[in-house]
């Protein structure tokens, strides 16, 4: 018995070090939150998980609750070795428990399958909405707005309030597109188009992750939703319409010079000259207003410089080579370049 | 003992994967590295630890349950554990040739292709699985055909033990599922070997079929790893409560509903594949109806316990550990089961928690369970209790530290596969409190093993029944002799030796006269088998064609053999068996 009583309280205290644990979780601020909703698709979403958690909680309330009466009335007393009553079943009993749990999927289901169709809406026919082809590559994303004629990586940019309408495709092995805030994920698959839509309530920097396992890098194959009010985002939309991208001064068309020599087989740059070359990594318009490096980086100098170095070390299994014997020069006047794209 | 030494290799690569997630962009096992190890962790633990080590229970107790002298096969009986350590050991090559799979044990192609996993890794990964899936599938042939055959006079079907009726339905599964495995395997073999392009899409193949046949095997075969799991909690909860199942036929049934069920919800893990709302509702609606079943199973369960005389053995505290983290996985299975809101859980960490509360809570929580169980049966001496305990606490308890941690882990938006998260993202303390856990569960599985080492240099004989137990593999010697029975006995009810002993008598009544036991010859024909199935998985990892080809003749050649030997076994003669079997009178008595 004393033995027993040991174990119990080792149990005890362990399970005081659990709850401690979770307390002290709390203080941190997690950033892409399903459970804390931006968007109506996530809202939904929301919706069906609470009341999932409604229902599992009270069956395992109850069962719980009978597995803990049990174990306590029913253990075996020191000594005591009569046999007890060989019990065959109930039978309303057992129909007792096979009929609750269907009304309770029941319950669980209707809203399941309601919510299930609404997120499978396509976009309207007469093309009044906004559409975004995006495309995975490993390990970075392609947005594409048809409409708009607008192509952008990384960096996905949406106006609030607005259901923004979503091609999903793949150049390469399969991936899938999760912005938790906004709304559950959808798989990009070779050589099929997926949709889904998605909106945002209110503006802000929207965290995005790639959640199909996709090679080397997939953890690091992050993106940004950025959602801006309206009239934010037809200027954002003029802007790139009309990109900057030719040089200013001396240094950046030297820089350019180093661009078209080293990178424009990979990368191509909305609103220059070299629009139309490759398309193998993002097109870089716009790149010096990105928040981030490969969207990992935070946006300054050294890392830039780094990631042009070695990108291998920073995305394993990345396909960007590494320009690590660019001249000091060369490498300074490509960064000003880089960043002087608007 | 391979399981056991494949669940420590499993259990390594977990502690090394929870290490990689303490810190926040650690770079301690990166990239395609990482992704080995995920691969190998989940495949290893899923088809060399979870179902070697059920097959081993399934070996000890089920002919013994049913009153039976020998599995049907024995020849195909060795071959399949032969096949089962070959193939484990084939993918494990990997790692010593630093090669191996890396592209999930659900190997989605292209990742697994050619283009996208060069190098002979995922090679590892399709032969090895093709190798222990063979051995499988003769396994599960031959515990139907056991089953169906070989029970005592009197067992009918309504009368076996619980966990011989799991391991019944398992091995029907087994039979259905695999196939599904075996031809999804070639087709991946034949793309990256021979440059055909089923999973091709610019010549016109399609890698969703991958998906599909992966699922097709892939869902029954999480229920070939947790109903044998029912079926000993079943007989242990029974046991340690002192009293008869409640709701026997029930039970029988959900079983028998949940592996039919089992076969129409694959495309559940596809939700997001973008099938349409038609299929994905269809799909969730049937997935759902799975926990009515496991439902009944639940509370048939707590009403075995109701009004019982429960003693808190090691066995009866992992089955007891089980009901409520079993509860925990399942409702967690409803929760994914429904498309639209799994569109959010998919692929995270959420999903994570959850198959390891069902696979952990329901299958290891039944090995250890079954294994402190029918050790004494196994080796003639029980496993040390206070050891037994203090394994169950500090896995128990790491075990919820780990896991239930992952739900918020997932819901707070990190996916599963994931070699690092970023500093901002705020999942670092919870991701440390996990890896924590981890430890707490390697440490008690290390005193599981000072158990096993301990308890066998002490090596206390157990006696027959040290447990009061109610089937009849209770009847006999511990360890059981080589003719398992030396008469048959007659079942005269449900819980055979319960039934005898309540009537007062010491054994069973035995339903033929005792006589010379005939038994099959040892052989080593089923070793040099599965050496020919080795070395052509060999040749095909390395893309040796010739060497592939001398592994099948040989194969071919062992069978040929196989079929020309005339040797029919022997028989052990009346003189050899011993004691108080040998009365004719004593068993004659009842």
């Amino acid at each position: 018995m004393s033995r027993g009583k040991k174990i119990w309280r080792t149990a005890r205290f362990l399970t005081l070090i659990a709850l401690v644990a979770l307390v002290m979780a709390g203080c941190e601020e997690p950033t892409m939150s399903v459970l804390d909703p931006k968007g109506t698709v996530a809202e939904k979403q929301l919706g069906l998980i609470q009341l999932s958690v409604y229902i599992m909680t009270l069956v395992c309330v109850v069962v719980i609750g009978i597995f803990v009466y049990v174990l306590i009335r029913f253990r075996a007393k020191p000594g005591d070795n009569s046999i007890p009553e060989q019990v065959e079943g109930n039978t309303k009993l057992e129909i007792l428990w096979t009929v609750i749990p269907i009304i309770l999927l029941a319950i669980f289901a209707v809203p399941t399958v309601q919510k299930t169709f609404s997120l499978a809406e396509e976009a309207p026919e007469n093309g009044d909405a906004l559409r975004v082809k995006v495309t995975a590559h490993q390990y970075w994303w392609e947005f594409e707005y048809p409409d708009l004629d607008i192509t952008t990586a990384q960096e996905m940019v949406i106006p609030t309030g607005e259901r923004v309408y979503l091609e999903l495709e793949s150049k390469d092995v399969v991936h899938s597109f999760w912005v938790p805030k906004l709304a559950g994920k959808q798989d990009l698959i070779p050589g099929r188009t997926n949709t889904m839509w998605l909106d945002a309530h209110e503006p802000g920097v929207y965290k995005g992750r790639c959640a199909e396992l996709c090679g080397a890098s997939h953890a690091l194959m992050n993106f940004e939703v950025i959602a801006q009010e309206p009239q934010e985002f037809e200027q954002w939309v003029e802007e790139r319409q009309n990109p900057s991208s030719e040089p200013q001064n001396a240094q950046e068309a030297a820089g350019k010079e180093v661009f078209t020599q080293n990178c424009m087989s990979c990368h191509a740059i909305d609103g220059t000259d070299l629009k139309t070359s490759g398309d193998q990594g993002p097109n870089l318009a716009g790149f010096g207003n990105r928040e981030k490096i490969a969207g990992l980086l935070e946006f300054n100098d050294e890392n830039l410089e780094e990631w042009l170095k070695h990108p291998e070390e920073i995305k394993p299994g990345t396909y960007m080579p590494s320009f690590d014997y660019l001249s000091d020069e060369d490498m300074d006047n490509l960064k000003e370049y880089l960043k002087s794209l608007q | 003992m391979g399981g056991g030494f494949f669940f420590i290799i499993g259990g390594l690569e977990a502690l090394l994967i929870r290490i990689q997630l303490f810190f926040p962009n650690n770079d301690f096992m990166v990239g395609r590295e990482f992704n080995e190890l995920l691969t190998m962790h989940g495949t290893t633990m899923i088809f060399f630890v979870a179902m070697p080590l059920l097959f081993a229970l399934m070996n000890v107790a089920v002919p013994l349950q049913i009153g039976a002298r020998d599995v049907a096969f024995p020849f195909l009986n060795a071959l399949g554990f032969w096949l089962f350590l070959a193939g484990g050991i084939l993918m494990n090559l990997g790692w010593i040739f630093g090669n191996a799979p890396d592209a999930g044990w659900t190997n989605y192609v292209p990742i697994a292709g050619n283009e996208y996993s060069a190098g002979p890794g995922i090679e590892y990964y399709v032969l090895g699985l093709q190798v222990s899936g063979i051995g499988t599938l003769i396994g599960g042939l031959n515990f139907l055909v056991t089953i169906i055959n070989m029970r005592a006079p009197g067992m009918t079907f309504l009368r076996m033990p619980l966990f011989t009726w799991t391991s019944f339905v398992a091995s029907a599964l087994i039979l259905f599922a695999f196939p599904a495995l075996t031809a999804g395997l070639f087709l991946v073999m034949f793309d990256r070997i021979f440059g055909t392009a089923f999973f091709d899409v610019a010549l016109g193949g399609n890698p969703v079929i991958w998906q599909h046949l992966f699922w097709i095997f892939g869902h029954p075969e999480v229920y070939i790893v947790i109903l044998p799991a029912f079926g000993i909690m079943s007989d242990v909860i029974s046991t340690f409560a002192k009293k008869r199942l409640f709701g026997y036929t029930s039970m029988v049934f959900a079983t028998m509903l949940i592996g039919f069920l089992g076969f129409m919800v694959w495309a559940h893990h596809m939700f997001t594949v973008g099938m349409g709302p038609v299929p994905n509702s269809i799909f969730a609606i049937l997935t759902m109806a799975i926990a009515v079943p496991t439902g009944i199973k639940v509370f048939n369960w707590l009403f075995t316990m109701w009004g019982g005389k429960i003693q808190f053995t090691t066995a009866m505290l992992w089955a007891v550990g089980f009901i409520p983290t079993f509860v925990l996985g399942g409702v967690t299975g409803v929760m994914l089961a429904s498309p639209a809101a799994d569109f959010q859980f998919h692929d995270s960490y959420f999903v994570v928690a959850h198959f390891h509360y069902v696979l952990i809570g329901g299958t290891v929580f039944g090995l250890f369970s079954g294994a402190y169980y029918w050790w004494p049966k196994m080796f003639g001496h029980k496993l040390n209790e206070t050891l037994g305990k203090w394994h169950f606490w500090l896995f128990f308890i790491g075990f919820h530290l780990t896991f239930f941690i992952q739900h918020f882990i997932g819901l707070f938006g990190m996916p599963r596969r994931h070699f690092t998260y970023q500093a901002d993202d705020g999942l670092t303390l919870l991701n440390q409190i996990s890896t924590v856990g981890a430890f707490f569960m390697a440490i008690g599985t290390v005193v599981l093993l000072i158990n096993i080492i301990v308890s066998a240099k002490k090596a206390v004989p157990a006696g027959n029944d040290p447990w009061d137990a109610r089937t009849l593999e209770w009847a006999i010697s511990s360890p059981p002799p080589e003719y398992n029975f030396a008469q048959t006995p007659r079942v005269r009810a449900l819980d055979a030796f319960w039934h005898e002993k309540m009537a007062g008598n010491k054994t069973l009544e035995p339903a033929e006269p005792l006589g010379p036991i005939h038994m099959p010859s040892p052989t080593h024909l089923p070793f040099f088998m599965t050496l020919g199935f080795f070395i052509s998985g060999l040749g095909w990892v390395f893309r040796s064609v010739e060497v592939g080809v001398l592994g099948l003749v040989m194969v071919v050649l062992v069978m040929f053999i196989h079929s020309f030997n005339h040797d029919h076994g022997y028989y052990i003669p009346l003189k050899d068996i011993p004691d108080a079997n040998n009365d004719p009178q004593k068993g004659a008595k009842a």
